[in-house]
């Protein structure tokens, strides 16, 4: 089995299952995540990753299942719940209003104000540009609507969104699906110097080699159900890969099952 | 709101070789900020006005036609910088010309059969009911919208027919008149305006405060080491909106009052929308409110997931219209010094074509207030151009028809060609 770290968990998710019409997308998953911990979430498509995290991060309520954080059981019904616990999401679809700017996506639903209660246009700008850099330093027209931006950029908007405002849990539902090989590898980075923050990390990707580099731990998921949680060093890429494909735990799958994956 | 096609910026470090590959016109739009397609909604405007002109042989750019034009166009003016709020945000009111009449009524019947005749708080209160009742209706619509997930489309046609219904209602169809002596000044009849001093005054503060906020914005952005844009293109912004309001002032001092040379002024209802124009500017562009209105327009789901309640937003566009609404049914009472149980009928086609023909798209998340103003004047000039060549009501609603028909297909290409 597993060992998690000592300490209590940031993050644990009981029981949690959720039905669309007649599609059980989520059924029964238990997850955790500790401080200063990666956790990677596998799956095929259609898994239910981004339903497990959506629960999490407040875009709809589980049909049952308890969530707590750091140890204490918490209602999470809205994105602002969500973030009222320093949970922060990168979503897979990015959620950002095309139609608006950098500085104004970044702070949407939290924007800075002036005295007179009113938008600090120019104060956003100013962190916007300070944080859009540091991801990506050729990053010049932050002023243009987002949907005039490269996928990679609009990533990095999305990115830069969620560690603008000292997240403690941060959600990342396929961070690099549209980054280049050089933003790629600054995502990696910042994941390990966010980690040595102790910030825990939910990470989904489809990469099985960078959930490899980054993660202690990786759950894997298939059609809705959990399959089951392994330290990474624990395990090799193959028998996770099984467990993907296969839906079996690394000690049920046999030799020739495995050798057929390839 | 800094983020749209009004406040476009230039980054000199890109300006420079793209410049060379980028039109005239678009140049020109880069650097003054100014949307193209607003630019080509002028150049519209222009040739719309010389060629009326020209068919009425002079009568059409005068101050007098020029004078009633802003007066008459000033309801639907007021009522399109909420129909622009209401489009960002994917939404539609049909209801507008219908609780325009049906608040008016209610503004008239109050003054002259409710309220003791000549109290002087008379006039004053059956506004705040106006904007009460505007507010109430805005709520009823919005509520439906936000909570009952019935399309806008159908809760303001279903408001179309209401608010129609509730205005006969009210006094049984009977015409109520006269109004208050005072309140009738709003409407801009023959006393309804400032008078040639206040108006040189008020232009002259307009003008300060252009060039004020212009340097202000513009030292500000400096002190953050932001990108501006270049300092002649700035002036230049500057001059043209300050020729504007100095042009408006000539043009409406020019008109006099009847058998004498008493210059009129600007007129209270052109008054009235230009401080409508002015807080729902700065609404839009300065409030949390309006930057969620623009952000659910442009990705509702993802203005949801940052926390943005987008129930309470709607309803809050809504109750904002219906108070406008309110506003231009206190302007159109007093101007016919009556309420009517048919005032603001078809309004609702002018307000969405002034919106769209502005640069209000129809697919949500873009527009602008001053574009819809631009919007309005236009379709008031199409309007009171054709009045003055005799054409005839029948022909006139077909333009108007083919006119809006148009304006949405322009908005379907343009945002077509940009993808
Ligand atoms: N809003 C929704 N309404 C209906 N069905 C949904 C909804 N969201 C997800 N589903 C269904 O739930 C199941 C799980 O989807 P989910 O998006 O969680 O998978 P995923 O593991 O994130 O897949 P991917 O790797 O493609 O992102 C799928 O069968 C999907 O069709
Ligand atoms: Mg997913």
């Amino acid at each position: 089995m597993s060992t998690p770290p000592a300490s209590a968990p940031l993050v644990e998710m009981r029981n949690i299952s959720k039905r669309f019409g007649g599609v059980h997308a989520v059924d029964d998953v238990s997850v955790d995540l500790y401080p200063g911990e990666v956790v990677g979430l596998l799956g095929h498509n259609g898994a239910g990753k981004s339903t497990l995290i959506k629960m999490l991060a407040g875009a709809y309520p589980a049909d049952s299942g308890e969530i707590y954080i750091s140890g204490e059981k918490v209602a999470i019904e809205t994105p602002r719940d969500a973030r009222r616990y320093g949970i922060e999401t990168i979503y897979q679809t990015l959620a950002l209003a095309d139609n608006l700017d950098a500085p104004a996506n970044l702070f949407l639903g939290r924007e800075l104000r002036t005295s007179l209660g009113l938008l600090d246009d120019d104060a956003m700008e100013h962190e916007a540009r300070a944080v859009l850099h540091r991801l990506n330093p050729n990053f010049k027209n932050i002023k243009d609507p987002v949907k005039n931006m490269s996928g990679g950029q609009r990533q990095s908007v999305a990115i830069a969104r969620a560690i603008l405002f000292n997240a403690k849990i941060l959600i990342m539902d396929e961070p690099t699906a549209a980054l280049g090989p050089q933003e790629t590898a600054m995502v990696a980075e910042l994941i390990k110097q966010l980690k040595k923050e102790g910030i825990g990390i939910f990470l989904i990707s489809h990469d099985l080699h960078d959930v490899f580099d980054l993660s202690d731990r990786v759950s894997v998921m298939k059609n809705g159900r959990l399959v089951g949680t392994r330290d990474t060093s624990k395990v090799t890429k193959d028998e996770v890969l099984g467990m993907i494909i296969l839906g079996k735990l690394p000690e049920e799958e046999t030799p020739e099952e495995l050798a057929e994956l390839h | 709101m800094a983020s749209h096609v009004e406040a476009k910026e230039v980054e000199p470090e890109a300006a420079a070789p793209t410049a060379l590959r980028l039109g005239a016109v678009e140049q020109f739009s880069r650097l003054t900020g100014l949307d193209t397609r607003l630019l080509a909604m002028l150049g519209a405007l222009v040739v719309i006005w010389v060629v009326l002109d020209f068919l009425s042989g002079g009568l059409f750019l005068t101050p007098r036609n020029l004078f009633n034009l802003a007066v008459q166009g000033s309801a639907v003016g007021i009522m399109a910088t909420g129909m622009v709020l209401v489009i960002v945000a994917r939404h539609i009111d049909l209801s507008v010309g219908s609780v325009l009449g049906f608040i008016g009524m209610s503004i008239a019947f109050l003054q002259v059969e409710v309220f003791p005749l000549g109290a002087a708080w008379n006039w004053p209160l059956t506004i705040v009911a106006g904007l009460a009742l505007g507010a109430l209706v805005g709520l009823w619509q919005g509520a439906w919208v936000a909570y009952g997930g019935v399309p806008a489309f159908v809760v303001t046609l279903g408001g179309l027919l209401i608010f129609r219904g509730g205005a006969f209602e009210i006094t049984d169809g009977r015409t109520v008149a006269p109004l208050d002596p005072v309140y009738q000044l709003l409407g801009g009849g023959v006393d309804g305006s400032i008078g040639a001093t206040p108006s040189w005054v008020l232009g002259l503060i307009a003008v300060a405060a252009v060039v004020f906020f212009s340097l202000k914005a513009r030292t500000k952005r400096a002190r953050y080491g932001f990108p501006i844009k270049p300092l002649w293109a700035e002036i230049a912004m500057i001059c043209a909106w300050s020729a504007l309001i100095i042009g408006f002032v000539i043009v409406m001092n020019a008109y006099t009052k009847p058998r004498s040379d008493i210059p009129r002024g600007i007129p209270v209802p052109v008054l009235i929308l230009l401080a409508v124009v002015i807080v729902m500017t700065f609404v839009a562009r300065f409030t949390t409110f309006g930057r969620y209105v623009f952000a659910m327009g442009g990705n509702p789901e993802a203005a949801a997931l940052s926390g943005i309640n987008v129930k309470r937003t709607t309803i809050m566009i809504f109750v904002v219209m219906g108070m406008l609404c309110a506003v231009a049914a206190v302007v159109t009472t007093a101007r016919l010094n009556a309420g009517t149980n048919s005032m603001g009928t078809l309004a609702e086609l002018n307000v969405i074509a002034a919106a769209v023909i502005g640069g209000t798209s129809l697919a949500g998340g873009l527009g602008t207030i001053p574009g819809a103003i631009l919007g309005a004047v236009i379709m008031q000039s199409l309007d009171n151009g054709m009045v003055l060549l005799g054409v005839s009501s029948s022909l006139r609603s077909i333009v108007i028809g083919l006119v809006l028909i148009c304006a949405v297909w322009f908005d379907v290409v343009y945002n077509r060609n940009r993808r």
